[in-house]
């Protein structure tokens, strides 16, 4: 009977935990960078953050960026930011919130903009229009902190409760590892961080809780049957069983984000980047924090001398 | 575990044969869509899943309504008539003021008057709680009181706002209520939402005043009982009237457009009968003023008074093009707002964007589909191909749910789908990978699917339940976006764990049937 291919060899012995240093160099300066590039840089907050006004226009003829640019800042109507957005006749233009209250003024600014453009490209299509009120910027930013934050102490409450409260620091300290890698790399594409790319933080979330809850279940099974065995040995064992299930669930995913990013189209593209890169940090924070972290974190001794 | 019995085997069989039925209306063509589901017999399912505005293209507008202007207006509204009624009686005061929080605060010079007020106060408004210190005397809204007002004036909003946009003749808008003082407006294909923009910005609160022409149009200040208001036909020049209005717009039964003798736009309107009566008596005692009518603190027309005005109908003309006269009818018909709506989010979608990513989101699901379907069956071969039937059925089984919820299926709830997908895929992994390892063990195949599927059980239980509960939170917390992503996840996560438990686990179960295994294909 054919059983089809095992992608992994049976009985890996890879020692994980022994290498779990260099995996501790590289968290720390993905988190150290990450912080680092958010406090200096920052996020690139998209209007359903700052608020303002977010246009999409797709045009019959190729705009020259430069004038078109100059034209709109022409208007002093704060900083305008123009990019081309998956081909050169899609443009992004984001207009900031006037000062005034009034929502004439507002509507009165995005008018000039959308007059300043129709002068160039008559034919011009406008496929996307957002407005986002400071207002409901504001909440939007609170509502999704919140969130993210109540997400991540759900999990760990539901953890602790499931396995021992270790096994609940380790995942909610892999979370926000990932979480703030993430971030990070965010901050280096630089990309407007708008609701999508919550939701793609939120997505990361789940993988990564996914695999490690997994990792931990083999753990939580192996101290069960091994009740000698130290720390150490019983991570590693749990980490190579789970291996294969690891690697296929990773190429069923990366897989399927591979189909998301060739086909999915522009407006979800920064987020399936995200998810992409943070899918990978996810499956190696499961091995390499989580699991890891479990060591230091006294279930058991964490290494015991080796027979002589 | 070997043995599903009876009754369990038809209830899975049962919501899987259900859940097909339910989600098919939802893979016809669109274009076919009318016609096939007309010939359905009718106990047949035929509702689809709502696509987002995001997806179909439209607008989506969220609206604030100005609450605290409401209970200022009120606050004003009984000092201006406490006035009057203080001069009648002499009662001496020092100050007479609104409170910003909702109220009115009179400090008196007699305290003897104090009873005396309070009670003209009272008879006012009921609602105000009255505190007395020293000569300061303070109505204030209670809490319970604003509550109350609050829910009058948004409940009647809403009921504006829906009259307004029916008017427009959009199809199928949403208008809910949003949080306190919130209201959601969907407009689902509306790509140029200008128009609707245009009727919600407006109060539309009309009246009419006398015209008082013995103050010019350069005495700017506001005199005693006239106030100076600002006319639309003329630019920078303003007319002195009446503070009193003589008759208000709710008095009005109809609207509509209808040219004047000059062939010029306009709108003609009728009086109920009270307002018929007043109209007429006031109108016969000034003949040859210039009455002014007043829309949003704007004169838009101020004509004279030829003759007694008796019929109960009238007409409004200024310089209106024909879509103007139209919207004023419009408004005019719907009422005015009880209080002014700003506009404080908008997102619009063209059609173009929304076709864009239906194409966008269908092909990535089938390239994504068929990746992961050569993986699995590559892998596990036979049993690949049953995990694959479950994922069938996971997504029959979502879709069904989302068509019989109503639930409306947006960009971020096709993430979350695909993260359903991966999630039945990981749940079906982690039970074959079992399965391998107890055969390495040197169990008999019959052991080992039993061993495999009770073992993954605990696992697949953690993972789902944990995602679940993030996702739950997520629900009650997030924004809309969110909110499909979670509601996606959570019936997704869901259905996973019932197909990866269940349907597959009875597909190889008869496949199994009566054989002596030895081998498994996995």
């Amino acid at each position: 009977m054919w059983t089809g291919i095992k992608l992994i060899p049976d009985h890996t012995k890879i020692d994980f935990i022994g290498s779990r240093y260099i995996g501790f160099a590289v968290t720390a300066i993905m988190i150290v960078g990450s912080i680092f590039l958010l406090a200096t840089k920052g996020l690139n907050y998209g209007i359903d953050f700052t608020g303002g006004t977010l246009i999409e226009i797709s045009t019959a003829k190729t705009p020259d960026l430069a004038s078109l640019r100059e034209d709109l800042n022409n208007l002093e109507l704060g900083d305008i930011s123009i990019q081309e957005f998956g081909n050169p006749n899609n443009l992004l233009i984001r207009v900031p919130n006037q000062e005034s209250e009034d929502p004439a003024v507002q509507k009165a600014a995005v008018d000039s903009v959308k007059g300043e453009i129709e002068k160039a490209h008559a034919d011009v299509d406008y496929r996307r229009v957002e407005f986002v009120g400071p207002q409901v910027g504001k909440e939007l930013k609170v509502k999704g902190v919140v969130a993210v934050l109540a997400a991540m102490i759900g999990i760990m409450a539901y953890v602790w409760f499931r396995f021992e409260w270790q096994f609940g620091v380790a995942a909610v300290v892999t979370l926000a590892h990932d979480v703030f890698a993430v971030l990070g790399f965010m901050v280096i594409m630089g990309r407007s961080f708008d609701l999508s790319s919550l939701a793609a933080l939120l997505m990361v979330a789940g993988f990564s809780i996914n695999d490690t809850v997994v990792i931990f279940d083999r753990i939580r099974e192996m101290m069960r049957k091994y009740r000698k065995k130290p720390m150490y040995e019983i991570a590693n064992l749990a980490i190579n069983d789970t291996l294969s299930r690891t690697v296929m669930t990773s190429l069923v995913t990366l897989l399927s984000l591979v189909a998301l990013a060739v086909f999915g189209g522009e407006v979800i593209r920064g987020f399936t980047e995200a998810l992409l890169f943070g899918f990978v940090v996810g499956t190696y924070s499961s091995i390499y924090v989580a699991s890891a972290l479990l060591l230091y974190l006294g279930l058991r001794p964490a290494l015991e001398e080796k027979p002589s | 575990m070997i043995q599903i019995p009876t009754w369990k085997r038809i209830l899975i069989i049962g919501v899987v044969v259900l859940s097909v039925l339910f989600a098919a209306p939802n893979f016809i063509p669109k274009d076919k869509q009318d016609e096939i589901l007309g010939k359905l017999p009718s106990w047949m399912p035929h509702k689809t899943v709502n696509l987002g505005l995001d997806l179909q293209g439209g607008s989506h507008i969220l609206l604030q309504v100005d609450l605290a202007s409401v209970t200022k207006q009120r606050s004003d509204d009984i000092i201006s008539s406490l006035r009057p009624i203080l001069r009648e009686k002499k009662i001496g005061y020092k100050r007479l003021s609104t409170i910003t929080t909702g109220g009115v605060r009179v400090q008196l010079r007699e305290l003897s008057d104090a009873s005396e007020v309070t009670k003209a106060i009272r008879a006012m408004d009921s609602t105000l709680s009255l505190q007395t210190n020293g000569d300061m005397i303070e109505g204030t809204f209670s809490e319970a009181a604003i509550k109350t007002i609050q829910d009058e004036v948004i409940n009647q909003s809403l009921e504006i706002v829906r009259r307004r946009i029916d008017e427009t003749g959009t199809n199928e808008p949403t208008i809910q209520r949003q949080g306190d003082d919130r209201i959601v407006v969907q407009l689902p294909g509306l790509d140029n939402p200008q128009r609707v923009k245009d009727l919600l910005g407006k109060t539309a609160k009309l009246s009419f005043h006398l015209v008082n022409m013995d103050v010019g149009s350069s005495d700017v200040k506001n005199t005693g009982g006239d106030m100076i208001l600002p006319m639309v036909e003329s630019p920078g020049e303003t007319l002195a009237v009446n503070r009193q209005a003589m008759l208000t717009g709710d008095m009005l039964v109809a609207a509509a457009y209808a040219p004047d003798q000059n062939g010029q736009s306009a709108v003609s309107f009728r009086f109920n009968p009270v307002g018929t009566k007043k109209f007429c008596q006031l109108s016969k005692d000034n003949v040859n003023r210039l009455f002014a009518i007043v829309l949003d603190n704007e004169i838009i027309s101020a004509p004279v008074i030829r003759e007694p005005i008796c019929g109960g109908s009238g007409q409004i003309s200024g310089s209106f093009t024909v879509k103007e006269a139209n919207d004023l009818a419009i408004l005019l018909r719907a009422g005015a707002l009880p209080a002014p709506l700003a506009i404080i989010e908008e997102r619009t979608v063209g059609p173009s964007l929304g076709a864009d990513s239906i194409e966008a989101g269908k092909k990535a699901a089938i390239l994504g589909l068929i990746l992961v379907f050569i993986l699995m069956i590559g892998s596990y071969s036979l049993f690949g191909i049953f995990s694959c039937i479950g994922m069938l059925v996971n997504l029959a089984i979502v879709f069904a749910l989302l068509s019989v919820m109503q639930a409306t299926l947006t960009m971020p709830g096709i993430a979350g789908l695909i993260l359903t997908v991966c999630m039945s895929v990981d749940a079906n992994v982690l039970i074959y990978e079992r399965i391998r390892e107890e055969l390495r063990e040197g169990r008999s195949a019959v052991s080992a699917i039993d061993n495999g599927f009770r073992m993954a059980f605990a696992t697949i239980t953690d993972s789902n339940l944990t995602h679940i509960f993030a996702a739950i939170i997520l629900f009650s917390l997030g924004s809309g976006a969110i909110k499909g992503f979670a509601v996606t996840t959570i019936i997704g996560t869901a259905a996973s764990f019932f197909t990866a438990l269940s349907v597959v686990r009875l597909m190889i179960i008869y496949w199994m049937g009566k054989r002596k295994l030895t081998t498994l294909p996995v």
